[in-house]
């Protein structure tokens, strides 16, 4: 049983969940667009960052901010200690064992080009086959086919059927003497599919091949645990766990870490460097060249608080209260189809309106405050399957209400009524 | 601005039926125009002679605004010459960035419902595409983008 579905089915009720009150944490939501409230629906490209993550970079870029690592004045020791203590908190959210498994990247993508760099260039050949899936968003496709280009190995992918689930027996099938590595999204950011990853990391390890999970559109709503999931690398970004942009993790089991080259030179990766030769530092500075975003990693470490202290399940309970009412007011509203209608997925509704382009639907809605994204969803594979150019996508955050659900459907009927 | 005073009468009629949809079995010129931004793209057909649009046709997979604004460049551009369609590809350009002086005569007419669109960054691409991919065509180019920093896309492959 895959341990990510558990935790959307959970014991917990959604009714007891204060949306209003945990609205007003969020200072972004009482903005008016046009004259008209804000109706934030495109969390799966970014959601908004509370006021507690806020002032946590307020306190730090007040009080504690110098370089780290090195000088040995009081303002270096604290920021120092405050980025290693974020290092934990995130270990700790995603149950590492160590926080050096833990490294601080610019992002999901960054992440997943650190693995590509660090594990595949050293470690995939020519003729090796990398096993992909048709839901992969683009950051988990072109760096993949950038490295198969160089050493000549293959790309396999696996199908997806007409509900957006991956159809597991075709992964299977795929694995074969020639296979070194697996690259698997955790939940789609064009339609929401949660894909069970337990199940299919297992049987990678069955045969002995490492999996990397891109889990940018899952740890905000699913309990992430690295040791019950065995996952070998697991990446996802700040600011979609209302943290800031230009941070994120990548979770790398340690000696898969210290076995692989480092992915960027530069200061602090360093155990002592002349120009013969450089030794490199231990992980995870290995991995960390140059100065990084301290800030932002000790404002992600304050959103995985906030996160937490809600509650992963409580939040992953009242988003499914919202999607379940979305879809089934989408269902109702005629020429509305809803792209993507997997079992199990996040609050995430990918849709299309018979006659009318997304862009214009974007644009339409937008008039009513309303913030949806539309496009390929960086996921053009997925478009490809369901022969869609693109297709418009609500994405709901633990902050949305139902009412902003009614919002979107009266905005729907509303860019109907302009085409008809 | 409003959205509402972009989506007019005359560009959802246009959208709606769009005018010199298809395309030409004898055309000496064509390019196709792709947006990367949103997976639009657009095939036009013209037949040149001396120098004079005597026919063009347009067709493909668009939103409202880019498919209106095909609609109404190729009833405006018909039986111009060459010239005439230049001036306007650049006007349209200057008028949907915002850079058009009013003050000053121009050729645009009905197309000036296209304003707007400088108020909405992300869809001013939108309503160029048909014009850009017009000056490829006119000018051989096969294939264009509106990423493209001139008037030529040269995407590199990854499997390069």
């Amino acid at each position: 049983m895959n341990s990510a579905i558990v935790s959307l089915k959970p014991e917990i009720s959604a009714d007891d969940f204060d949306a209003e009150k945990i609205r007003a944490d969020f200072p972004i939501l009482k903005l008016k667009i046009d004259g008209k409230p804000l109706v934030y629906l495109d969390n799966a490209a970014s959601s908004q960052m509370p006021q507690q993550v806020i002032d946590r970079l307020v306190r730090y870029q007040t009080t504690q901010h110098a370089n780290i690592n090195r000088a040995v004045h009081y303002l270096s020791e604290v920021a120092t200690m405050e980025y290693h203590n974020a290092r934990c908190k995130l270990q700790q959210f995603v149950n590492a064992r160590e926080d050096r498994e833990i490294i601080f990247t610019s992002g999901t993508t960054d992440s997943i080009n650190l693995v590509m760099h660090g594990y595949g260039r050293k470690f995939i050949k020519a003729g090796d086959e990398i096993i992909l899936t048709t839901l992969e968003h683009h950051s988990n496709i072109v760096p993949w086919q950038m490295l198969a280009n160089e050493k000549g190995a293959k790309i396999r992918v696996v199908p997806i059927n007409d509900k957006g689930d991956l159809e597991v027996d075709e992964y299977e099938k795929l694995f074969n003497e020639r296979t070194k590595f697996v690259g698997l999204i955790h939940v789609s950011n064009a339609l929401g599919t949660i894909n069970p990853i337990k199940h299919m990391i297992d049987f990678a390890h069955q045969h002995g091949i490492p999996v990397l999970i891109d889990g940018a559109q899952a740890a905000q709503h699913i309990i992430i645990d690295v040791q019950a999931l065995d996952c070998d690398f697991y990446a996802f970004s700040a600011h979609k766990l209302c943290g800031p942009t230009g941070v994120g993790i990548l979770y790398g089991k340690a000696a898969l870490l210290e076995s692989m080259q480092p992915f960027k030179g530069g200061g602090d990766m360093i155990a002592s460097v002349t120009f013969e030769e450089t030794l490199y530092n231990t992980i995870p500075h290995k991995f960390e060249a140059g100065t990084p975003p301290i800030a932002a990693a000790i404002g992600f470490g304050a959103a995985v608080d906030y996160l937490a202290a809600i509650g992963i399940e409580r939040i992953a309970a009242y988003e499914l209260s919202l999607l379940n009412y979305a879809t089934e007011r989408l269902n109702d509203i005629p020429g509305v189809k809803i792209i993507g209608t997997a079992a199990e997925k996040t609050a995430v509704i990918s849709f299309t309106i018979d006659g009318i382009h997304p862009h214009d639907i974007g644009t339409i809605l937008n008039q009513d405050g309303i913030a949806v994204r539309t496009g390929h969803h960086c996921a053009q594979p997925v478009m490809q399957h369901f022969n869609v150019p693109a297709t418009s996508r609500a994405s709901f955050a633990f902050y949305n209400k139902k009412t902003e659900v009614d919002a979107l459907v009266a905005g729907i009927k509303n860019v109907q009524k302009v085409f008809l | 601005m409003h959205t509402n005073s972009l989506y007019q009468e005359v560009i959802l009629d246009h959208n709606r039926k769009p005018r010199n949809y298809g395309k030409l079995d004898h055309a000496n010129h064509q390019a196709v125009g792709h947006n990367p931004l949103c997976g639009d793209r657009l095939d036009i057909t013209l037949q040149l002679e001396n120098d004079q649009i005597t026919d063009i046709a347009f067709q493909g997979e668009s939103c409202a605004i880019c498919k209106a604004s095909a609609s109404m460049m190729t009833a405006t551009v018909k039986g111009k010459s060459r010239l005439d369609a230049e001036t306007l590809i650049h006007e349209f350009r200057e008028l949907a960035t915002g850079k058009l002086d009013t003050t000053h005569p121009h050729h645009l007419g009905r197309l000036t419902v296209f304003s707007g669109i400088r108020d909405l960054p992300t869809r001013v691409k939108c309503a160029i595409l048909p014009w850009h991919t017009l000056h490829a065509a006119l000018n051989s180019i096969a294939s264009t983008s509106t990423e493209a920093n001139h008037d030529s896309a040269h995407a590199i492959s990854s499997k390069s």
